[in-house]
């Protein structure tokens, strides 16, 4: 186990190498001169002198790559071109609010989607099972900007039920803690900051959640009806235990890892779902920051962000490969 | 076997989609869209693009002020919401038949390869796929036409790029699997060519797994355009693309219901259209997934 956690950490290398040189290469998919585009045409010829020198566009392309890397390794971005704030304090600030959305958003697809997989299986061709799999078609077609539009009309501006956008109310305090309102607000008892969170984060949330919700329940299903026609499901059966427990325990346990490899796979889903979840309900996350540094032309924002979501994307992937080794042993023979 | 000849496997393949209902529900909304986009200047009531400053923001026909001029309502430049939404069906299944395109040209190219010639090319190729699927497909699309510039004819590209790796290792696998058997080491001790083996041989025999991803890809092209073009980076205003559409509704979102729900709805179709169709095409190609 040890030997295969190492030898997948150390796949890790090439991909973020990899991924370095391609982020880098970017900026020369830029059309004309990046430094002008950035700074519009009105800009002063030393202006873009020093823009460009300070991109190191001025240098070689090695050379530039060397700088490039060199800054990454330091943790310096350089500076953000609206703000001029240091880009890593940008990311650092916004970082949390998009792991709370995508953990939020995950709880939602992992509970709902698994708990309609089940009752399908074990009602299979019943009108639950087809409402739930038509609603899984669905939710796997769905353009989530869209529903989150819809959903605002609904919650938002027809019932008043829950908030327009954002993550806090303007007069709620939450001491930062883990930078994750929800949990911060528990921590330090604050129930009023705690409701604030919740009602903010339901609906982004579960728009975020509908795509993997609906992978999820299709997988659960398929992985439930195989294991349900077992034998040893048949045993526990004959032996009058009582059908939810042998739903419950003994099929989900079996059926658990397709299931988990999938729910892996989503998180990379989340991080690409929560640009499009954070632009529509305000939610200040690296999403919406990337979004913004992308209409700004800030190019040297774009690669330090999208560095850093491609890093956080290959990471995970690699710690959902050894959870699931871990889970299934035999999975490390290959 | 009920005393009928046996048949062929194309029309053992065909005969198991014309069952499933869902094939053919997804190949009928299909067939409905298509048809939008071919006759969609003699179907739209109106011009898409003509504005009209009496008619701003006129709710849809059931609505009270709404009329049978404008079925669905209008727009904040009272553009006639309906014949924006049919001229949307052309770009869109522009979008789709352009990035599917790219993405399966150059896959099936880059897999058949990496596939046939093996060693070096192979790894060299495969790794590639592999960095381009280190990034969610969605960011890389919106990364490359922040680069690029925002266009439409960019977001395809980006698109089309994005998904190239899914090709790429299908074809890959489907090859490799195909090149050990005995008909093709058959063909080459004949004298064939590598490209006949590739394109004649080979390649005609993986199709049925790469039907199935160009359809399913024909859905997430549509789903990813709209989604670029909502941000802005697509289309651009005052195209009839249904995410343009729907970046503008949202600023309306308190005025005009209609103008934030119709183009979504048919986002929402035309992506589970293609689809549904994916879905029983595998069922009906591939005998093993069979139940």
């Amino acid at each position: 186990m040890v030997s295969f956690v190492l030898r997948r950490i150390l796949t890790l290398i090439p991909t973020v190498f990899g991924i370095s040189v391609l982020v880098f290469l970017m900026i020369h998919l830029v059309p004309g001169d990046p430094a002008e585009m950035m700074l519009g045409e009105r800009a002063s010829e030393q202006a873009l002198q020093e823009l460009r020198r300070e991109l190191g566009l001025d240098q070689p392309l090695h050379v530039q790559y060397g700088l490039f890397v060199s800054r990454l390794v330091r943790g310096d971005l350089g500076r953000a071109l609206r703000t001029n704030e240091k880009i890593t304090t940008e990311i650092a600030e916004r970082f949390p609010a998009t792991v709370e959305l995508s953990l939020a958003a995950m709880v939602f697809a992992v509970s709902l989607g698994m708990l309609a997989g089940v009752i399908s299986a074990t009602r299979q061709y019943s009108i639950f099972d087809y409402s739930s799999m038509l609603f899984s078609l669905v939710g796997v077609s769905m353009p989530i900007f869209w529903l989150g539009l819809i959903l605002m009309i609904i919650f938002s501006l027809n019932l008043g039920w829950l908030p327009l956008s954002g993550r806090l109310s303007y007069n709620v305090h939450i001491q930062a803690i883990t930078g994750l309102h929800l949990i911060d607000s528990l921590l330090t008892a604050n129930w009023q900051g705690f409701r604030d969170a919740l009602w903010h984060i339901v609906m982004p949330a579960f728009t975020l959640s509908t795509i993997p919700m609906a992978i999820i329940a299709r997988i659960t299903r398929s992985s439930m009806l195989e294991v349900l026609r077992q034998d040893y499901i048949r045993t526990a059966k004959a032996k009058g235990l009582p059908p939810r427990l042998v739903h419950y325990k003994h099929a989900l346990k079996n059926a658990l890892i397709p299931i988990v490899t999938v729910i892996g796979l989503q998180f990379g889903i989340l991080l690409g779902g929560a640009i499009l979840t954070e632009t529509i309900f305000a939610w200040p996350g690296i999403g919406l920051w990337l979004l913004n540094a992308v209409y700004a032309r800030d190019f040297n924002a774009v690669q330090g962000g999208t560095m850093l979501i491609a890093t956080t994307f290959v990471t995970i992937n690699m710690i959902v490969d050894i959870l699931y080794a871990w889970i299934n042993p035999r999975i490390k023979v290959s | 076997m009920d005393g009928e000849k046996p048949h062929s496997p194309r029309a053992e393949a065909f005969r198991r989609l014309r069952r499933n209902k869902t094939a053919v529900a997804g190949l009928a909304i299909i067939v409905l869209f298509l048809a939008m986009a071919l006759f969609a200047p003699s179907l739209a009531p109106h011009d898409p693009l003509e504005q009209s400053l009496y008619a701003k923001l006129k709710p849809p026909v059931w609505q009270r002020g709404g009329s049978w001029t404008h079925v669905l309502g209008t727009d904040d430049f009272g553009r006639d919401l309906l014949s924006r939404l049919i001229y949307g069906a052309r770009i869109s299944m522009v979008v789709g038949v352009v990035s599917v395109s790219i993405a399966l040209f150059f896959g099936t190219l880059a897999g058949s390869t990496a596939g046939f010639y093996g060693g070096l090319l192979d790894n060299a190729v495969m790794r590639l796929m592999d960095l381009l699927l280190a990034f969610p497909s969605i960011l890389l699309a919106i990364v490359i036409v922040a680069f690029l510039g925002p266009s439409l004819q960019n977001a395809m590209i980006a698109i089309g790029v994005v998904s190239i790796p899914r090709y790429a290792r299908l074809v890959r696998g489907s090859v490799l699997e195909e090149y050990a058997k005995d008909y093709v080491q058959a063909a080459r001790a004949l004298g064939a060519s590598d490209a006949r083996l590739i394109f004649v041989h080979i390649l005609p025999n993986c199709l049925a797994p790469l039907i199935v991803q160009t359809t399913l890809g024909f859905a997430s092209a549509i789903l990813e355009a709209a989604a670029l073009s909502f941000l802005g980076l697509g289309a651009q205003p005052p195209t009839p693309e249904w995410g343009a559409m729907l970046a503008n509704g949202r600023a309306l979102i308190l005025r005009a219901w209609w103008a934030v729900t119709f183009p979504g709805l048919m986002i929402l179709f035309s992506v589970l259209g293609f689809n549904l169709l994916g879905d029983g095409l595998r069922d009906a190609l591939d005998p093993r997934l069979r139940e």
